[in-house]
């Protein structure tokens, strides 16, 4: 046995949760689909005196139409979210980011709340996430708050989540109109985590100008990051008047803490990143104008 | 650290124990059901060797402690042959193009091939490929592999329209 002892819990409800990460306060974790904190736990990057297992929590699953956005909770596997029709309708970016994440006997256990809270620099949810500007919510016995995607990711697997907060959900909003979205990302091997990546999400008015767009980069910085001063630049323009390998090199201009690894410096994660960008920016663009 | 009670059924035969949380799905297949044909490479997630069904999902062994599989269906690859020992359609076709040398990778190799061929029984090389990319081979090269899968399916693919056509003409009881 590789982990360090723990004691499990399993509670039913998502009441029962939170009252027993408030009792038991710093010393407890949860777990989802374990496809992060198990490798964590058996390397000893992680240790913990309690488990509680959210498997039973129904609260968690489920997916629900608000309307102007959809709601789905933060149980939901990747698996169940790759197959799932409604997303695809409403968030089709989420779906398109999906089979990138590992392999598919990863993604029958790894779960959306489990991605987000993780919040791998390189993760494509998170990336998802503050592209799309999500609302996270989240439960503890103090309350329910919904954060901003923009306010939750603060840093190396670092958020605005508190030890006694359970991750319910995801509000995605829905974009309308004239509208495009593409993911693109490079790694070494299928499943890896990339190297760099980029989500765009574009919508057009009837003249083809840009009337929104977002830009998300992941593996580029300490957390996903969005690449503001591009998307300002953006707007307005009429969209074939941009080439997209300028719109790639602005994207990736602002970035200080690139970080470096046996995969390759910083310099050439950036220049991977730009690349990226540009490739997601122009598929973005097709479908939109296509729209 | 008190130990728990769980229950589950592995390859057809209800199990139940008492064990410490932290014990791994994939340590009490191989320790307490001495069924030692899950293997385990890295016991993090990366090699796929240890790739078995709960409830008819691929997943890592690994990658769940055995609590987590309280009230599950499991299969390992010692419930893929039939009971009378006859190889399933996957592990024969594994066998006749070599898609094993020392055999390490193999059960996980073979179990996560069977859920998916359930699930996509008609695949392009490009998703077999991907399929396989959970998996990792120290020995073949991955080519034998690729080449039973290839077989595999198309003959679960015959198998099935065998079947079918014989149900529609009534020649089958
Ligand atoms: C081989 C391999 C390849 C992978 N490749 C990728 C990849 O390419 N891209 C990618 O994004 N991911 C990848 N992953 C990670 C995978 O996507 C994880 O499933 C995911 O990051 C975590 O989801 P989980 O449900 O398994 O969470 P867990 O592992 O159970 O938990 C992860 C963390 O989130 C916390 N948490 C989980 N759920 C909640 C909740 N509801 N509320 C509050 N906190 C919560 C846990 O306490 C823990 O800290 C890979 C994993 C493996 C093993
Ligand atoms: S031993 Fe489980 S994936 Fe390697
Ligand atoms: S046959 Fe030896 S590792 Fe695959």
């Amino acid at each position: 046995m590789k982990p360090a002892a723990f004691d499990y819990h399993r509670p039913d409800s998502l009441e029962e949760a939170v009252t027993l990460l408030a009792e038991l306060g710093d010393d407890a974790k949860v777990i989802a689909g374990g496809q992060s904190l198990m490798p964590m736990l058996a390397m000893r990057l992680a240790a913990v005196d309690h488990l509680v297992d959210l498997r039973r929590v129904g609260e968690l699953q489920g997916v629900v139409d608000r309307g102007d956005a959809l709601w789905i909770g933060a149980g939901t596997t990747q698996a169940a979210i790759q197959r799932s029709a409604d997303i695809d309708a409403a968030v089709p970016l989420l779906t398109r980011s999906t089979p990138l994440i590992g392999h598919f006997q990863i993604r029958n256990r790894g779960t959306l709340g489990g991605s987000v809270a993780h919040a791998d620099a390189a993760g494509e949810y998170p990336a998802v996430a503050l592209t799309l500007d999500a609302e996270i919510e989240a439960s503890s016995v103090r309350g329910r708050r919904a954060i901003p995607a923009g306010d939750f990711f603060s840093g190396w697997w670092t958020t605005a989540l508190e030890p006694d907060e359970v991750l319910t959900g995801v509000a995605f909003p829905r974009w309308h109109g004239r509208s495009g979205f593409a993911i693109e990302e490079f790694a070494r091997r299928h499943g890896d985590y990339a190297i760099a990546g980029a989500t765009v999400a574009v919508e057009l008015d009837d003249d083809d100008r840009v009337r929104r767009c977002s830009i998300g980069l992941f593996g580029l910085a300490p957390q996903v990051e969005r690449a503001a001063a591009a998307e300002a630049a953006l707007v307005g323009t009429v969209a074939g008047d941009v080439r997209a390998d300028e719109v790639g090199e602005t994207a990736v201009s602002g970035l200080d803490s690139v970080p470096s690894d046996l995969h390759g410096p910083a310099e050439y994660r950036t220049r991977v990143g730009a690349a990226m960008v540009a490739r997601a920016w122009e598929k973005a663009l097709q479908e939109a104008r296509n729209g | 650290m008190a130990d728990v009670d769980v229950r589950m059924t592995v390859n057809g035969v209800a199990r139940r124990s008492t064990v410490p949380p932290r014990l791994t799905l994939a340590d009490h297949l191989r320790s307490t059901c001495g069924l030692t044909g899950t293997h385990l490479g890295c016991e993090h997630g990366a090699c796929g060797a240890c790739t078995i069904l709960v409830d008819g999902d691929a997943v890592r062994a690994c990658l769940m402690f055995a609590v987590q599989a309280d009230d599950t269906e499991i299969t390992t690859i010692e419930g893929i042959a039939d009971r009378d020992g006859r190889l399933s359609v996957v592990q024969e076709a594994f066998r006749e193009h070599h898609g094993l040398q020392c055999g390490f990778c193999t059960p996980g190799f073979v179990v996560s091939v069977t859920a998916f061929l359930r699930d996509n029984p008609d695949p392009s090389d490009q998703e077999i490929r991907e399929a396989l990319s959970g998996n990792l081979c120290r020995c073949t090269g991955y080519q034998g592999i690729f080449a039973a899968v290839r077989a595999a399916a198309d003959a679960l693919r015959a198998t099935d329209a065998d079947a079918g056509a014989a149900a529609r003409d009534g020649s089958h009881p």
